[in-house]
């Protein structure tokens, strides 16, 4: 294998460890292999958009403040957009794992992938729960103080306070979205570069992608 | 070479992904759209204290009785919140809410009742009253505040007015100028400003709030009680947090739902189930139900179908070893540390099965 | 009952006339041990139904075998 050339200043060296990881051709790869022939590939993708349309109607409830959806009636409506993106991505989610976890789709070195979905779940579920907290309505109010017993219980309450808005309100649309969206990212970069999955016993004409060599 | 150039080498098909991701992004845009246009969202109104003391002055009251008296259960919390020996929950024999400690300290008598109290301008009963249960000790309060929390939670509703006359020292006249406060609207800010002007942490109200039975009262109604499933509930007629099923399921039943430890309990499974739906590739047993599980079978079902022995005299179990055509060197020191390589060796295992129900193996070539 | 009222009218904001208003007392499906609201019930059902089609369904068969 031909070494690329060395580059003796930082912003190469990068260049080259970013060309050599994530060659174009492999991030966005116009070709798939023949078994990738089935609906269930489509929940990945479906999430993303998903993800997408939470992160944009949150961010205009953001843009607005925290009290504007309770006024206003194009702000209970953003609220709503808010609310039903956020059941379908966590809906196509949930059937997007279903789906790799019947293809046992960490095989072939894509546990990285399977893990940093599953962080992704959990994150979203927390990113979902302190979005119930600062809703600043009933609901908020009984879900903070019956939540607040689990986390004290766990001796996380001490430090994450359910009951204190401010720091909820800035989990919930700074942090944990960070975070979500870093692991999103490397989720789907870990996805392109292994590529997907071949079925569990392959056909012996196709070649085994733990046998490939360049 | 390294795990990253591997690449399928088999045939391939074209696929558009990008296109794939703008319909994908489209359809979730229009439904989204249009399950909000149908259904909107919720939003039940909070309670202040204010409505709480409108709607429900005696539970107010009797709730302000017992934060006086130190028998609330924000008082008798542990940690975070006051330093009641042996309040806080435990794993087995370790307490991590006792080990995070008091960091959100609350003192019931002073932070919720006389704190507030003194704020109330130019009311000369109230001033004598104070001024008496400042002036006494301890144990005479505490006498006082009792006694009072007793004959309120023996009469009928609770009602303050029904309650026959003791030595209730100076708190009837305490907790009902708290009332009018709290009615008036006073309290909800009090609450807030023993911090700042600017507040953004609602902690002692919310606590005040959550110790009287209006709050649960409201939820109970909207099917929200912990024991009613409620973490999954959303008010109405909404779909909730559904994916807390698992979670609000081990509160139904025992051990954890008599234990005084379940939250404790239920948490530290919460976190090993986590880690494990996170590790699942690494743990054995669990990374073979899909082998064992034939809906890989159906997803791949075209290719499965178009699969072929590549020559005649090839059996069926023999075409599904790909290991045969492995070049892994012997003592298979590749990628060991790596759950793919487990998966290979599975493979090796369920060669007969899998096999078996490939479905290829029938067909001549 | 003296809430009642109280909440009724704020739903009745809340609800913004939207053509399903789902701002009703829910209704659940009490099983032995387990309760579930028959809004979550119906969405883990569409689930189950979308995982269903998206392995039973055919999937367009792509150009350009190679
Ligand atoms: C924010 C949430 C998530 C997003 C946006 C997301 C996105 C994607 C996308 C776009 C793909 C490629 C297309 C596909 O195969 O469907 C993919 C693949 C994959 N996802 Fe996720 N995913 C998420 C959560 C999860 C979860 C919760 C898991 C499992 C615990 C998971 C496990 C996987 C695996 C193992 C693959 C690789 C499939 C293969 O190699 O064939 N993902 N994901």
């Amino acid at each position: 294998m031909t070494a690329p050339a060395v580059s003796r200043t930082w912003t190469g060296a990068i260049r080259a460890r970013a060309v050599r990881e994530l060659p174009p051709e492999q991030m966005l790869p116009d070709r798939q292999p023949v078994y990738v022939a089935s609906w269930i590939y489509v929940f990945g993708v479906l999430t993303l958009a998903a993800f997408l349309v939470v992160l944009v109607s949150g961010g205009v409830l953001a843009l607005k403040g925290p009290q504007w959806w309770h006024r206003s009636s194009t702000g209970h409506f953003v609220n709503s957009l808010h609310l039903w993106s956020v059941e379908l991505f966590m809906a196509f989610m949930v059937i997007h794992l279903w789906g790799k976890f019947f293809m046992a789709a960490w095989r072939g070195r894509r546990a990285m992938t399977w893990v940093t979905g599953a962080v992704c779940f959990l994150g979203s579920i927390g990113t979902a729960f302190t979005g119930y907290l600062v809703q600043s309505n009933l609901d908020s109010q009984w879900i903070s103080t019956q939540a607040k017993d689990g986390l004290n219980a766990a001796g996380i309450g001490a430090f994450f306070n359910v009951l204190d808005f401010g720091q909820m309100l800035m989990w919930h649309i700074v942090l944990l979205p960070l975070v979500v969206g870093f692991v999103v990212c490397i989720h789907i970069v870990q996805v392109r570069r292994r590529g997907v999955v071949p079925p569990m016993e392959i056909d012996p004409r196709d070649a085994i992608p733990e046998e490939v060599t360049s | 070479m390294t795990a990253e150039t591997q690449k399928w080498a088999g045939r391939t098909r074209e696929y558009d992904l990008v296109k794939e991701f703008v319909i994908a992004l489209l359809v979730v845009s229009v439904l989204t759209v249009a399950l909000a246009a149908l259904f909107s969202s919720p939003d039940e109104k909070q309670i202040t204290i204010s409505t709480w003391s409108r709607h429900a002055p005696n539970d107010f009251v009797l709730t302000a009785a017992t934060e006086l008296d130190g028998t609330s259960g924000t008082a008798t919390y542990g940690a975070p919140y006051t330093h009641t020996a042996d309040a806080a929950q435990k794993i087995g024999p370790v307490s991590l809410q006792h080990i995070a400690g008091v960091t959100h300290p609350v003192d019931t008598v002073t932070d919720f009742v006389i704190t507030p109290l003194t704020g109330v301008p130019a009311d000369s009963a109230l001033t004598t009253a104070l001024g008496q249960w400042q002036g006494a000790g301890t144990s005479q309060r505490q006498r006082w505040a009792s006694s009072y929390d007793d004959a309120l939670a023996k009469v009928t509703d609770n009602d303050p007015a029904k309650v026959p006359p003791g030595d209730y020292g100076p708190v009837p006249v305490m907790l009902n100028r708290l009332l009018t406060m709290a009615q008036s609207g006073g309290l909800d800010g009090a609450l807030l400003a023993q911090k700042q002007f600017f507040a953004t942490d609602y902690t002692k109200p919310l606590l005040f709030i959550a110790d009287g039975s209006y709050l649960e009262d409201r939820a109970r109604a909207q099917h929200l009680g912990g024991d009613q499933w409620g973490m999954m509930n959303e008010t109405g007629n909404y779909p909730g947090q559904a994916w807390l099923w698992l979670y609000t399921f081990w509160y139904q039943v025992k051990p954890f739902s008599t234990s005084p430890n379940a939250d404790a309990l239920v948490w530290g499974l919460m976190a090993l189930l986590s880690l494990a739906l996170v590790l699942v590739p690494f743990i054995p047993g669990v990374r073979s139900i899909p082998r064992w599980v034939p809906v890989h079978r159906l997803i791949w079902r075209d290719y499965y179908r178009g699969m072929r022995p590549p020559d005649g005299y090839l059996s069926a179990s023999d075409v599904a070893r790909p290991v045969q055509v492995s070049r892994r060197p012997i003592g298979g020191q590749v990628h060991d540390d790596d759950a793919g390589a487990d998966a290979g060796r599975d493979r090796e295992h369920d060669d007969g099965e899998a096999a078996g129900a490939s479905g290829y193996g029938g067909r001549s070539v | 009952m003296s809430l009642l009222p109280h909440g009724v009218t704020d739903v009745m904001l809340a609800s913004g006339g939207a053509p399903i208003d789902l701002n009703h007392p829910g209704h659940y499906v009490h099983w032995g041990v387990i309760q579930i609201s028959v809004a979550n019930l119906i969405v883990i059902a569409v689930m189950i139904v979308l995982f269903a089609l998206a392995i039973f369904l055919p999937f367009p068969k792509g150009r350009g075998r190679r």
